[in-house]
Formats: C-alpha cells, sequence, structure tokens
C-alpha cells in the first residue's frame, strides 16, 4: 500500500510546469480566443516537444506508453495553466480509444504514430456531450455510433458553430450519416472502448478542474494580498480568509478522490466508473466554490473583463458540464452506494 | 502508486479481527463519563494492552506493536467496523504519547508510556482556561519554581476526561513575567494531589465529560515537565502536532457512521425520499468518508516517505468535524419524529446511537482548536495570507 506519486512522475510534472509557465501565459490565450480556430499550430509544436502529445501512445507506435496515472498530474498543471481541453482530447482521449482498437484495424497505427508525433488533432463525439468541442479544425473525428467507434473527416460532416461563455471553447453540432465507410469497429468491440473512453475524458476534467480551483485560490490570495482597504490589505480580513482557506479544503480533499480514480482506471477497477464520478462531483464543487470564493476577494475586480480570474472561471463553469454534468455523475455515484453489496464502511476502500 | 495491501497487511488485518472477535466486551459499556463506565473502558483498555493493541503504533518495548501508520489505518478499520468500543484513554494514547515520544527524556518515556499502554494510568488534557480558549497563550495558570518543586495556582476548564482520570498534562506560566506564548511549560501531574479540586461540567447529554480544575498550591516535582522550562509552546505545537491531527479521528470512524448512514437511509427509504435533498446527503456522507480516507491513506503514505505536513492537519479537522455533522444531522431528518428518543424509550427502534452521535458532532467544530482558529491557519501558514 503505497498512496504517493514516484519521484519521476511528480519530475515530468514539474517539467511541464516550467514549460507551461512561460509559454502559456494569459496574454498569449488571450491572443487565442481572437482567432478563427482558437488553437495555435506553434503551441501545438513546443508541446509535442515536451512529450505531451506521445504520452499514452503504446511504445510500439511512437509513444512513450505511459498510463494514467502519468497522465493525471499533467492535466492538472493543463486546467492550471488555462490550456483548452483539446490537448487532452487528442493526446488522453483519442489516443485511448485508437490503442484499444483490435490490431487489425488500418487506422490504429497510422494515427497513433501521427498524434504521438505532434501531427494530428483528434475531436471525440459521443452523446453524453450535444456538442463536439474543436471538430472544425480536427484531422479525424471518432463518433460513437450506437456503440460502434466511426471515423471520418470534418469535411464530409455538417458542422454549426456554437459560440460558448468561455472564450477558448469551439463547439460544434455534427451531423452525419454512420455508414460502412465510417465504421471502425462494431458494438460489441467498441462499447467497453466507448465505456472506458468516457471514464477517461470525465477523469482527465475532473483533474483539469482541480488545476482550475487551485489557480483561482492562488489568483484570490495574491489579489487579497496587494489590495488595500481600511488602511491594510484585504487578505488580513478573517471574512476573506475563510472564504479562501475554504477553497483551500476543497480543492485538498480532491485530490485524492482524483488520483484514487486515476489508479482505477489504470488498472481496471471494477468500480472505477463510480471512483471517476466520485472524482469528478468533488472537483465540480471545488471549481465552483474556488470561483465564487476568489471573485469575491476580487471584489469589482472580479466583474472585469480585464482580470485573468475570468479566464479560469469560465473555463471552470464550462468544463463541469463536459463529458458529464454534475448530475450524471452523482446519480451513477448514488448507484454504485446503494446498491445491494456494495461493499461500503472501514475497510473497503481498497478492495 | 500502489494501491494493494501487502501479504503481511492483509494478515494483520486479519489477526486483528479474529481476537477482536474473540475478546469484544460480551454486552455493549456504559458512557465511559460514568464511574462505572469509565472503569470498565479501562479495563477493556487493559485488555487490549495483552495483544499490544491499545497503542498499536508504539514501538513493542513501550506496551505497543510497533506498526506503521497503514498497520494503524488497518487496526483502526477493523476496530471501527466490529463497534469496539470507544477509547477512554485517547487523550494520552493519540495526544501526549506521540509528545512524549519526541520531547520526554528517557526516564519520562519509561516511567509514563508502559502505565499508559495498560490504562493503570488515564489522561485528561488541561489546555483550556476561561480567559484562554481559543486564544491559548492568554494562559494565566501559574507553576512558580520552588526548589525542586512547582507550586501550582490558578484554573483549567473544559478539561475532557478529567472527572474520572489519574492524570493531566497541560501548559502553564512557569514565568510569570511572561507574556503569551513565551514563558510557557509543558506540566504532566496526576489529578489526586492535595489542593485540586475537579469540578465535573454536565455536557449536552447531562454527563460530566468534562470538567474545571482549581489549583490551590499544588507541588508538582520539576522532574514531571516535560521539555525546557519556558518551551511548552514549542512542545504543545511541534511536529507531533501532525500526528495528532492525523491520529485522534480515525478515518474508519466516519465510514463506520456513512455506512450506517446508508443502512439507515434504506430501511427508512419511502418516507426519506419525500425530500430528495436527503438521499444526496446520504451519498455526499459516503463521499465525504471515503475521500477523508483516501487523504489520510495519501498522508500515511508521504510522512511514510519521510515526507512532513504540518498545516494540512487543520485542514482534516475542518472536513472531519463537518462531515460528522452532516451525517449526523442526515440521520436525524431520516428517523423524523423518533430522532428524539432516548435509547431507553420502548418505541425507540433502530435509533439507537444517533442522537449520543448527534450530540457530540455539535462539539467537532468546537474542540481540539475551532473551526475558525483552523481556518485562520490554513489561511495564514498553507495559503501565506497576511495576519490581521
Amino acid at each position: 500500500m503505497k498512496f504517493t506519486f514516484e519521484p519521476e512522475q511528480f519530475a515530468f510534472r514539474d517539467a511541464v510546469r516550467r514549460f507551461l509557465v512561460v509559454e502559456a501565459v494569459p496574454e498569449v490565450l488571450r491572443a487565442f480566443w481572437e482567432t478563427q480556430s482558437g488553437r495555435s499550430p506553434e503551441m501545438r509544436a513546443k508541446v509535442t516537444d515536451q512529450g505531451l502529445t506521445a504520452l499514452s501512445v503504446p511504445e510500439a507506435f511512437g509513444g512513450m506508453g505511459l498510463n494514467d496515472l502519468d497522465w493525471i498530474l499533467i492535466l492538472q498543471e493543463l486546467g492550471y495553466h488555462g490550456i483548452p481541453e483539446s490537448l487532452s482530447d487528442s493526446a488522453y482521449l483519442g489516443v485511448d480509444i485508437l490503442r484499444n482498437l483490435p490490431d487489425g484495424v488500418a487506422l490504429k497505427k497510422e494515427w497513433l504514430e501521427r498524434i504521438a508525433a505532434g501531427k494530428a488533432r483528434i475531436a471525440v463525439g459521443h452523446p453524453v456531450n450535444p456538442f463536439v468541442a474543436d471538430a472544425a479544425i480536427a484531422d479525424l473525428l471518432l463518433l460513437w455510433h450506437d456503440d460502434e467507434v466511426h471515423a471520418t473527416t470534418p469535411d464530409a460532416v455538417k458542422l454549426t458553430l456554437q459560440p460558448s461563455l468561455d472564450q477558448s471553447r469551439r463547439l460544434y453540432r455534427v451531423e452525419w450519416q454512420p455508414s460502412a465507410a465510417t465504421r471502425v469497429c462494431d458494438a460489441a468491440t467498441g462499447a467497453p472502448i466507448w465505456r472506458d473512453a468516457c471514464d477517461r475524458a470525465a477523469l482527465s476534467v475532473a483533474s483539469q478542474l482541480r488545476g482550475l480551483a487551485k489557480r483561482m485560490l492562488d489568483l484570490g490570495v495574491d489579489y487579497s494580498a496587494q489590495r488595500k482597504q481600511f488602511g491594510r490589505p484585504v487578505g488580513s480580513f478573517q471574512a476573506l480568509k475563510h472564504h479562501l482557506a475554504n477553497v483551500a479544503v476543497a480543492v485538498e480533499f480532491a485530490g485524492p478522490v482524483i488520483h484514487r480514480a486515476a489508479y482505477s482506471m489504470a488498472h481496471g477497477h471494477p468500480q472505477r466508473a463510480a471512483h471517476v464520478s466520485h472524482a469528478r462531483v468533488v472537483a465540480g464543487e471545488a471549481a465552483w466554490l474556488a470561483a465564487r470564493n476568489s471573485m469575491q476577494a476580487h471584489g469589482a475586480m472580479g466583474y472585469t473583463w480585464e482580470t485573468d480570474l475570468q479566464m479560469f472561471m469560465k473555463h471552470a463553469w464550462a468544463l463541469d458540464s463536459a463529458w458529464g454534468t454534475r448530475a450524471f455523475h452523482k446519480s451513477r455515484v448514488t448507484a454504485a452506494v446503494l446498491a445491494d453489496g456494495m461493499a461500503l464502511g472501514p475497510g473497503a476502500t481498497f478492495i | 502508486m500502489k494501491l494493494e495491501y501487502t501479504e503481511g497487511q492483509q494478515a494483520f488485518r486479519a489477526e486483528v479481527r479474529v481476537w477482536l472477535a474473540a475478546h469484544m466486551p460480551a454486552q455493549s459499556l456504559d458512557s465511559f463519563d460514568t464511574r462505572e463506565g469509565f472503569e470498565q473502558h479501562r479495563a477493556w483498555e487493559r485488555t487490549l494492552s495483552t495483544a499490544g493493541f491499545s497503542a498499536v503504533t508504539w514501538p513493542k518495548v513501550l506496551g505497543g506493536r510497533g506498526c506503521d501508520l497503514i498497520e494503524w489505518l488497518i487496526f483502526e478499520e477493523e476496530y471501527w467496523r466490529a463497534d469496539a468500543p470507544l477509547r477512554v484513554n485517547q487523550n494520552g494514547v493519540f495526544l501526549l504519547a506521540p509528545t512524549l515520544m519526541e520531547y520526554g527524556s528517557e526516564e519520562q518515556k519509561q516511567r509514563f508510556l508502559p502505565r499508559m499502554a495498560r490504562a493503570d494510568d488515564i489522561w485528561a488534557q488541561g489546555w483550556s482556561e476561561p480567559g484562554a480558549g481559543s486564544d491559548m497563550a492568554a494562559i494565566r495558570c501559574k507553576a512558580v519554581r520552588d526548589g525542586d518543586d512547582y507550586v501550582i495556582n490558578g484554573q483549567k476548564i473544559w478539561s475532557t476526561r478529567a472527572v474520572f482520570a489519574d492524570w493531566l498534562f497541560g501548559l502553564f506560566r512557569t514565568d510569570p513575567a511572561s507574556e503569551r506564548h513565551r514563558g510557557l511549560s509543558f506540566i504532566l501531574l496526576p489529578l489526586k494531589l492535595p489542593g485540586i479540586e475537579v469540578r465535573p461540567i454536565r455536557q449536552l447529554d447531562g454527563l460530566p465529560g468534562f470538567a474545571e480544575i482549581f489549583f490551590d498550591d499544588v507541588r508538582v516535582p520539576v522532574a514531571n515537565r516535560m521539555g525546557e522550562e519556558g518551551a511548552g509552546w514549542q512542545v504543545a505545537m511541534s511536529t507531533a502536532g501532525f500526528e495528532r491531527g492525523l491520529m485522534l479521528r480515525s478515518p474508519a470512524r466516519f465510514q463506520r457512521t456513512a455506512q450506517k448512514l446508508v443502512e439507515l437511509y434504506k430501511r427508512h427509504q419511502a418516507e426519506a425520499d419525500a425530500d430528495p435533498s436527503i438521499r444526496d446527503a446520504v451519498v455526499k456522507s459516503w463521499m465525504g468518508a471515503e475521500a477523508y480516507a483516501l487523504a489520510t491513506y495519501r498522508i500515511a503514505s508521504r510522512l511514510a516517505a519521510g515526507g512532513k505536513i504540518g498545516a494540512e492537519a487543520s485542514m482534516n479537522k475542518i472536513y472531519w468535524s463537518e462531515l460528522d455533522l452532516l451525517m449526523h444531522e442526515t440521520a436525524l431528518r431520516i428517523l423524523g419524529a423518533r430522532a428524539e428518543l432516548l435509547p431507553t424509550a420502548p418505541d425507540a427502534g433502530d435509533v439507537n446511537g444517533w442522537l449520543d452521535g448527534f450530540l457530540f458532532a455539535q462539539a467537532g467544530p468546537i474542540y481540539a482548536g475551532t473551526n475558525e482558529i483552523q481556518r485562520n491557519i490554513i489561511a495564514e501558514r498553507m495559503l501565506g495570507m497576511p495576519r490581521a
């Protein structure tokens, strides 16, 4: 029993963090908002240099062959730095679907190698989301149809842009016709692939939300130390301290839940869906609490376009309904907890 | 990361489970806030100590089992799973002992710890005073040096277990000219000394769970001081603080309550579902207990790897105390009109235990440092926010 990450996992996380601190500053991300795609080929190239696109691509396909536990710390950093979720959609989620396809599927090798090399963006469509993020600039669309996996390209489908509160998001309604030509695998093969892919997507969202919560907490702490009223920093007032301490507690206790869910995904734990949903619920709660309380710490400045807090708040509000609303995830936890025969109580945590 | 128990850990769990099944008291004990119940609990602690189970993390030579923190968690899981008695000597075993291990002299360890493990001595704590609650540095109770003794005068209050306990540990002002955190010393003393008057305070359930203690020229040997004279604050707040923050309330306790709450809800689901927020609170309770368990395993693993924690203890305190309130409030909401019934009520049915737990949960956000103080600690020491 050892519930800690390995030193090399922390070292990789730290390297990614150092990279993002320099490259993903808010002004840069805001500049992407103004572009049609919202994405930057230059940034994707830099991210590829960091190894992020190759992380969980199997070594046989030019990747590093790492798993959910290696991803989970990175995903939190992506959230913390407000990196749009398209990286996770391609390199974590898209890779997961592709690598679990049978080896005979021609598409598998080609696209895994391209993703690892940073030469492909993948967008994934599943009915748990009404819209598909980044569908227009995807090189490949992986779409659900009755548990089958289908693959197509943006030019073969009808896309309707849905502008979002979150300026970093590019959401599309995708209308398309499944056919023998688009079908990659049948429902029997596809069902377990989709099941785990949806859970990985939700886990990714959970970790990003925790990163966002941490960022909003840090912004609130910084601002409250600088802003003075009544002759002293507003952060010295107990009311504000307690607002932000409550956020810190929520962020802290979401961590082990998320990390256990990652372990469960990496090891195919029978309760992994419930573990992921638990993580998703507490991460969503932490992120929304962080948004609200950090906003309060910022006073009127928090309500402005200029203050960077808005970038992270809006991302958190939006992401909280991606890959299953909090209601969806809480209902899955509820079903698990109330199920007959569910092991509850002391000693049941790691069964 | 490896979230599976080793064979050795599984064997230890099996050993504890079998031992508890063989040794559990046939009937549930009376409250340890009664004279009879106190002695029943002392006898149970003695039984535990025959297997080294009264203080599993202590070295064997001092009466423990030499367990690491993961084994401690396993022990606690089995203990709460068995609904074994509450720990009458928890102030000693979980609060004082870690400090003694770090700051006590070898003589003091030999003198106090084996007796504590056998419950020969049951300990009460003496921190708060009428003018020093959340502001503990305002302690005024004096211990003035006179030859090889300290002469103690003053008053302590809210001293848990002090009505029936044998010994007391706490902070006293040994430098009368000092202020605040300076000039305090950590002193251990028998409660039966001449000049000590213990006045029981009835708590919410009507029982004398804590007491006021009056000191009138009470002589205590200087050898009963732990750590340097004047260093009492540092001793009390030392790194051992994290063990207190970790060990005072093991997650198993809350997981047991959450499990019982789920069972209670299922038995009363038809009525309870009239308010969907009840079901939500039940699920939230399970999630909270699970998260607390996971967080504690993580801290235990980090400490095993040589890590340190400090103010996280404050987060734990807030987390479990609010969780405990949520769970017991939810239970009372489910029980409805029968929730108020005492266990002696003929029609009490399955209300047994929830009301006691509900009352005790009210104290959680107050004792061991109010949650407001804990939030200040988090804000100032973890987040680096400016002091007032």
